[in-house]
Formats: structure tokens, sequence, C-alpha cells
């Protein structure tokens, strides 16, 4: 693993040596302090095993949390509790509360919140039509026949535009989707998330499977996009962590040990379990 | 964790592939030799076997078949040179497949749809897994006679006609309802196989949209599967084809087709008529008309027409590059 990340490294350092060292810290959005989502002492269950632990956090406007942990700390597990796609997994429960702009996700029509709340996947999993259905597909009515193309054209291009895929892609937008590399599907992928302009986006882990150009351009997208909605990102990557996030939540068997200031955690971290985390003293 | 490909380089000419050296097989143990030796003689005799087949058609067909053989109806005649040709047998084939189809394809997708994306209550799903074995179980003439029992009942004369004590039971609709029984495992299994194979991730990726399940299944996961359904369709196909007992006990198998009244199609479907398998047993020696020249025409025919359809298959594997979930596997 290590010589691996040191690859990653080098190479990220080649294409961007100002990304590695020391860490540059991207301008901050805008201290907004709007809260959008608020976990209120969440647990989450598979079967009688306790997933997430009892965590609360709130998530704001315009800007970007990242949760970090070691594998099966339960990070995934709470970004999915966020716009209950859990309730696919038949064994899953939960307690506490989610309220999104103060109104409880549970009250909401699940494909309601979904819009709201949308995501991306580690695997970029573009469906399997062209370019543009997959952005279209997002913006059409549920099932419902295709609107004419040309009713959808400006707003599938505004997306593929935001996830900065337009230049590369729109010469032929009927192309199969599946055709495209692996870092323009994820970046597809992105776009497909944003084009019904959701609130929040969640991202698990949306650059281990992209090689580390493909990483830098969808980190530099985050940031970037974090200017009109907040997002959550979980990563394993540390370095990716601190290079993009603006707070940085970790997360250990399940439990919330801390949360700060992406700075703050990475250099001073309150908590000895964080502190033995982000020195790579175990993960 | 993989190395980072280097980038440049001199570019990679296609050469022709060098095989390492390997153990010669007279070092193996004696076993494997046997093992190796008989899979040659079993893959080889396979081979042997269909060129025998596929030759025989071929002089066969060569010797016998002559076009006019396809443009014209059959007549009841001792004399081979005068009962006509196959054009009957042919049209019924294909309106019997069409019929056929026509009720096995939606069956077979919904009901694989119905297992795989919802399946609840758990029992249900798996008396309806059990429920298509037996379908694909049966043997067709079992199928057949019951096909028979019940449609010479009297409800269902409007299917072919009205008899005292019941109906005649013999029809294209009835042939062509039972025969879909022989063609709806193959869609129902490649369906199945195909929604089962397609990743948990897609269907999430919607769901994510806030896109509901009925749309997900509509508009990611059937396009999805579009071949495994024209894959399995295809095959059922070749399956109804060559079906000899439902349509000797429920078609009638009558030398030509033979409309029950003048309403164009509807007649048709009320009627009785003959496919290829049941005129090739009735001309041959077996058979009435003991006209095996005649049989072995539509045998060469029914042959073509099936190997057509499995190249199809074939065909319909590569549309459109190879399917999402084999891309997935080799991680596109």
């Amino acid at each position: 693993m290590s010589i691996g990340k040191l690859d990653f490294e080098a190479e990220l350092m080649a294409i961007a040596p100002e990304r590695i060292n020391p860490p540059v810290r991207h301008e901050r959005a805008v201290a907004t302090t709007v809260e959008r989502l608020r976990v209120e002492a969440v647990s989450v269950f598979y079967g009688d095993k306790a997933a997430v632990k009892d965590v609360s956090l709130s998530i704001h406007q315009g800007e970007v949390l990242a949760l970090i942990g070691p594998s099966g700390c339960g990070k995934t597990t709470l970004l999915r509790t966020l716009n209950r796609l859990t309730e696919l997994t038949p064994s899953a429960s939960h307690s506490g509360r989610i309220l999104l702009d103060g109104e409880d996700t549970h009250e909401l029509v699940d494909t309601e919140l979904r819009r709201r709340v949308s995501m991306v996947f580690q695997q970029p999993n573009p469906f399997p039509m062209s370019i543009f259905d997959n952005v279209g597909f997002a913006l059409r009515e549920q099932s419902r026949k295709r609107p004419h193309r040309r009713q959808l054209e400006p707003q599938v291009d505004r997306a593929l535009q935001r996830a900065g895929l337009y230049e590369e892609v729109h010469a032929d937008l009927d192309r199969s989707a599946l055709r495209l590399s692996g870092g323009q599907q994820q970046r597809l992928c992105i776009a497909r998330a944003i084009a019904q302009q959701p609130e929040i986006l969640l991202m698990d882990e949306p650059c281990s499977a992209l090689d580390p150009r493909s990483t830098a351009v969808i980190e530099d997208l985050i940031v970037q996009l974090r200017q009109d909605l907040a997002i959550v990102i979980v990563t394993h990557n540390l370095q990716q962590a601190r290079r993009i996030a603006d707070r940085v939540a970790f997360m250990y068997l399940g439990d919330l040990v801390e949360l700060g200031e992406t700075e703050q955690v990475f250099t001073d971290p309150r908590e000895e379990r964080t502190r033995e985390y982000v020195a790579g003293a175990f993960g | 964790m993989a190395a980072v490909e280097p980038i440049g380089g001199a570019p990679v000419t296609p050469s022709r592939r060098r095989r390492g050296r390997r153990a010669p097989v007279r070092s193996w143990r004696p076993r494997d030799q046997a093992i190796f030796v008989l899979s040659w003689i079993a893959g080889t005799g396979l081979c042997l076997c269909a060129a025998a087949l596929v030759i025989f058609f071929i002089v066969q067909g060569a010797h016998y078949l002559r076009p006019a053989l396809l443009v014209t109806r059959p007549s009841p005649a001792v004399n081979q040179a005068l009962s006509g040709g196959i054009l009957d047998p042919i049209e019924g084939t294909l309106l019997l497949g069409v019929i056929g189809l026509l009720i096995a394809a939606p069956l077979g997708v919904i009901t694989a749809i119905w297992v795989v994306e919802y399946g609840r209550p758990r029992w249900l799903s798996r008396i309806v897994e059990s429920a298509v074995e037996v379908i694909a179980g049966t043997p067709d003439i079992v199928l057949a006679i019951f096909g028979l029992a019940l449609f010479e009942l009297g409800v269902f004369a409007p299917f072919s006609f009205a008899e005292p004590g019941g109906a005649f039971g013999r029809s294209f609709l009835n042939a062509g309802i039972i025969v879909s029984a022989v063609a709806i495992p193959s869609i129902y299994t490649a369906t199945r196989n195909g929604l089962l194979a397609t990743p948990r991730q897609l269907r999430e990726a919607s769901y994510a949209l806030g896109k509901t399940r009925v749309a997900t299944i509509r508009r990611v996961v059937m396009p999805a599967v579009r071949r495994d359904v024209a894959t399995g369709a295809t095959l059922g196909l070749g399956r109804i084809y060559g079906d000899t007992a439902i349509v000797v006990l429920l078609l009638g198998a009558t030398l030509r087709n033979q409309p029950e009244n003048n309403v164009p199609l509807i007649g048709l479907l009320r009627g009785t008529g003959s496919t290829l398998t049941s005129f090739i047993y009735d001309s041959s020696p077996a058979g009435d008309g003991n006209a095996p020249n005649k049989a072995y025409a539509a045998a060469a025919v029914l042959l073509l027409m099936v190997l057509l359809l499995n190249w199809g298959v074939g065909r319909i594997g590569r549309i459109g590059g190879p399917p999402i979930h084999e891309e997935r596997r080799l991680g596109a």
C-alpha cells in the first residue's frame, strides 16, 4: 500500500507540484454558516451490529466535509444514510434524526430527498446509454417519455460544463457513455448528479478507482462545485482530504471521534486516536 | 497497487504471438494424458457429428429441394411428383413461432423481472422459480395432451370451433399458447441471468438520482439486459421451431393450413395447419405420406432456419460492444 501511495504522490508531484507539499489551501468558499443538513444522534444497524453509533454533526452551505477513518468505520454507511440509500439494504435500520433544511428526511418522499441530496459513487457507474441520455435521465420525470431533446439541451450542456466534461464530449453527445475513460465516466456521473441542482452532493471515494491525473481534475472540480452546494466526501486518501476539505470528521469503529477544521485535525488533533490515524499509525 | 504506466515510450507494434516453452505432453502423468486424449476425442467427435448432420442435409437438400417446392402448397397424392411443395408447413412454422414468442417473451421477461427485482414474499418467488423449472422439464408431449384436454373444454370453443360436447381444441391459437411454454424457460433464464449480472451500483445510481424503482427498471435495467432478452427469445424460437408433439396434437398437423372461416387472420388462428416438423414426420416412411424426398427437403429447410437462429444469437451478443456486465468486469 505504501509503495502505491508513493507512486501516487510522485505522479501528482509531476503534474501539479503545488498540490503536494506544502499542501496549498484552496481559498475557502465563504464562511457561510447556513446549515443545510443536520445529523442528530444517528445510529445505523445492520441486523444487531451497529455500524454508526450516535453520530451528530451538521453540514453547511458552501463547504466540503470529508469523512475519514479506517475501513469499516462506518463512514460510507453514514453517507448512505444521509439520502436514505441504506434503506435499500433489507437488514439495515437506524435511529436518530436527519434534518434537511429543518425538515426530517424521513418525512420527505425518498425520491424527492434523493433529488435534493444526490450521490456519486466509488466506481464510475454510467448507465448503458448515450452521454446525453445519462445526464438527461436525471432531469426527466419519473419514467415519463422523454421530453424533447431541445428542451433538455441547455441543462445537459450546463451540467457537463460544470463537471468539466463539456469540452471533451460536446462533439458527440450521442456516443455511448461506456466508451468514455474511467475519469471521464466519473465526471459524467458528477454531471448527472448535479444536473438537477441538488442542495447536497454526497461522494463516496469518488477518486479511488481513478488515476492521479483524473483525480486531480476531479479534486479541482469538487472545490469549484462547493460554491453552489454542500459536499460530503468519504475518502481514504488523507492527502486528498487535506487538499480539498474545509472540515474533516474522523470516524473510528462507528464513532465520530473528532470533527474540526481541516488544518486543526491534521496538525493539532484533540484526540489521541485521530493523532495516530493521521500520522499513519493505523488504518 | 498497480504501478503507474510509463507515459510515452516507443510505440508497441503488434508482433506474432510468442509462446514460451511448455512441458511436453509425454512428460505428464498417465491420468492427465488420458484425460487430454479423451477431451480431444470428445471434441473432435462432436464436430464430426455436427459436420455429418449438416453435410447430409446439404446433400439431401441439394438433391430434393427445388425453389418451386418453397412456393407450392402441398397436395394429397401418393405419387411424390404430384404431392406439391412445403409452402404451408413453412408458413405454419413461422406463424406458430410468432404466436408462441408473442406470448412467451412478455411472460418470461416480466416473470424474471419480478423474481429478481422484487421477489417478495420470498416463498412466492421460490415457487415461481420452481414452476419455471417444472415447465422446462415437462416433456412437450405431456404439455400437448394437457393442452388438448384444456382446449377441448367448451369455453375454449372461440379458440378453434365448437363441437358437440365441447370444442375441437386444435388450432394455431391453441398450439401457440401451449408451445409458448417451451420457449418461456429459455427467455426467463436468459433475462434473469442478465438481471443478476447487472451491477447493483447501476440501480443504486438511479435511486440516488431520485428515481423510483419502476423508472429504474424501465430506463436503466431493461436497456442493460436487452441483449439477454433477445438471446433468450431467439433460443426460445428455436425450441418452438423444433417442436413436434404439440403440433401433432394441438395444431392438427393437417397437410394444408386450413382457416376456420373467411375472416382474415382470425380464421387462420382458429384453423388447423402444419409445421415443418409435423410435415417431416408425416412425409417420412414412419408417417402416412411416404414421401421421403419431401421429408428431406423440409428437414434441410428446418435445419437451415435453426442454424440461422443460432447464428443470430451469436450476432446479438456482439451488437454495440460487450454487454454492460462484461465491460465492467474488464474495468473499462
